[in-house]
């Protein structure tokens, strides 16, 4: 199949093309970041950091920044043992039920984002959760918690269950034997898990325009609602950063899975 | 009920014990979305008593019947769109050197850990106006006016193409690596071309990977919100944006509900009659 006929070459440009307009607004944002120009032109006149500065020196930015960093950190904090808890129970159990509880824990990734949104809205508006850093969090915790299951009962899948019962056997406790028999040798999944969460939740946008507001607006949704009035080159600035954090955090749980592979 | 019979008596309490460490996650996920989207279904035929006053808007009300005909439609040029773009990459991803094959694979994952709304952001800078894609077009002479390429149907389309797109190659090139190679070369063996080898079984093999790639990014697209929002300059009117402007700007919560529960049932409706066909759970990437 070695030959570069022009029906080969036709396939390999259009291939690039494609690849071309997948990473294109991915390339562009960074260098618009960098820009000293006030409206948007490309390639910019000339380097600056002028809309960093402006990032950091902008209080309700920053505060937006704490917001989505606080909210991000508790997600992990809370979703990573629930997840990890579920994920050990699914792949333990054999009772018909656990296969309901784990098709259940997955809903967040079928329900059309928009319907969980206004669902969510209309519930913390009869308990008084609008607005608040709690009804954030919970929130994110359910959206985040699919990618630690999966990942999770991934992990479990290729670990072998006799070694728990050896240890246990040689008098451990369960949840001793958890701890330093099971979990060291899925950690990487666990992270990987962890990782996908905290981006999920650090992303996350529809949800925020729906419920969060006043001084717990995290950064998607003042980005949004910015947007939606002008094009500012500081949310260029906020988007390579928010770009940096994700692919630092992939890079993290994949190389760690490949040392454990 | 204590039992005799002592092995009994430890399988009931481990099942007990694993029921007990998955229910905070299961507490979670009804409180927060079970919970929530039962609520939207009750308040979508109950306000002051029973009425289906709502669900009558749906299909009596232009703007609500045709809000829906137009996001079906959006979807699936969306869903084709996606299908002519990625089944050739995914074919692409398939058949080239382990090396070629990876860095594929990694650009179409790459904007896949870029937020949505960063993305939406870079289209408009691309697309608008004095943006980059005009400027360029301008300067090589090729338009002499500023094409309209934001804030409309088109720019919507290609946004929405460019965040669903990686949805279509990985269930597609999990498909295509699922062929046994040596069909085709039995196929050549037996005097068949490439092409013609290409269409009697490499397509109809990959055939469960396309009803998966485009089933996920159907359903996916009938629900988006921040594209068409934000690139579609109040031009394309999407179903999401119906419920979120009821709940916004005219404090109709009814009609909002009914709005999500018939998206949700269309949702539901499609991933029953596919699940008839291939097996869900892939699909969703979860074995």
């Amino acid at each position: 199949m070695k030959t570069s006929s022009p029906h080969r070459i036709v396939f390999a440009l259009f291939c690039a093309a494609v690849l071309l307009y997948l990473i294109l607004p991915i390339l562009i944002i960074a260098p618009m970041s960098f820009s000293s120009a006030r409206f948007l032109t490309f390639p910019p006149p000339s380097l600056s950091l002028r809309w960093y500065r402006e990032y950091i020196e902008n209080p309700a930015w920053m505060q937006a920044t704490l917001v989505t960093l606080t909210v991000a950190l508790c997600t992990v904090a809370i979703a990573t043992p629930l997840g990890v808890a579920a994920a050990y129970a699914i792949s333990q159990s054999k009772l018909r039920i656990m296969r309901i509880v784990h098709g259940a824990l997955l809903l967040p990734l079928v329900v059309p984002i928009i319907i969980t949104a206004v669902g969510i809205f209309f519930v913390y508006a009869k308990i008084g959760l609008i607005a608040t850093m709690t009804g954030l969090v919970f929130a994110n915790v359910m959206l985040g918690l699919p990618y630690v299951v999966i990942s999770v009962v991934a992990g479990l899948r290729s670990f072998d269950m006799t070694q728990e019962m050896v240890a246990r056997s040689l008098g451990m406790n369960r949840l001793r034997s958890f701890f330093t028999v099971t979990l060291p040798q899925i950690s990487s999944s666990v992270i990987a898990g962890a990782i996908f969460a905290f981006i999920s939740a650090m992303d996350e946008t529809i949800v925020a325009i729906f419920i969060s507001g006043g001084q717990y607006q995290p950064l998607t949704k003042r980005m949004f609602t910015a947007l939606r009035d002008e094009i500012d080159p500081t949310i260029a600035a906020i988007s390579t950063l928010m770009t940096a954090v994700s692919f630092m955090l992939v890079l993290i749980a994949s190389t760690r899975n490949k040392k454990n592979a | 009920m204590p039992t005799a019979d002592p092995s009994l008596r430890h399988y009931r309490r481990e099942q007990g014990l694993m029921l007990a460490l998955s229910l905070p996650a299961l507490l979670v996920v009804l409180l927060l979305i079970v919970v929530p989207v039962g609520w939207l279904g009750w308040q979508s035929i109950y306000h002051d008593g029973f009425t289906f006053e709502n669900y009558r808007r749906i299909f009596s009300e232009d703007i609500y019947w045709k809000t829906f005909l137009f996001t079906f439609e959006i979807s699936l040029l969306v869903t084709g769109l996606a299908l002519l773009l990625g089944y050739p990459l995914a074919y692409a991803a398939h058949a080239a050197s382990k090396g070629w094959s990876i860095v594929i694979l990694a650009l179409v994952v790459l904007p896949f850990w870029t937020s949505v709304l960063v993305r939406a952001y870079a289209w408009l800078v691309l697309l608008q106006r004095t943006g980059v894609i005009n400027q360029l077009l301008q300067s090589l002479g090729i338009i002499s006016e500023p094409l309209a390429l934001v804030h409309n149907m088109f720019g919507t389309v290609v946004a929405t193409v460019h965040i669903l797109l990686p949805f279509m190659v990985l269930p597609l090139y999990a498909a295509m690596q699922k062929i046994p190679a040596d069909l085709m070369q039995a196929g050549a063996s037996l005097g068949a071309s490439p092409s013609h080898a290409f269409r009697r079984i490499f397509l109809p093999l990959s055939l469960p990977g396309v009803l998966a790639g485009s089933t996920l990014v159907f359903v996916l697209c009938l629900g988006f919100y921040i594209t068409p929002e934000l690139l579609g300059g109040g031009r394309a009117i999407m179903v999401s944006m119906l419920v979120s402007r009821n709940v916004e700007l005219y404090n109709q919560w009814g009609a909002a509900s009914a709005v999500g529960v018939v998206l949700l049932l269309s949702v539901g409706i499609i991933f029953f009659v596919v699940s008839r066909f291939i097996r869900l759970d892939r699909v969703l990437g979860v074995q």
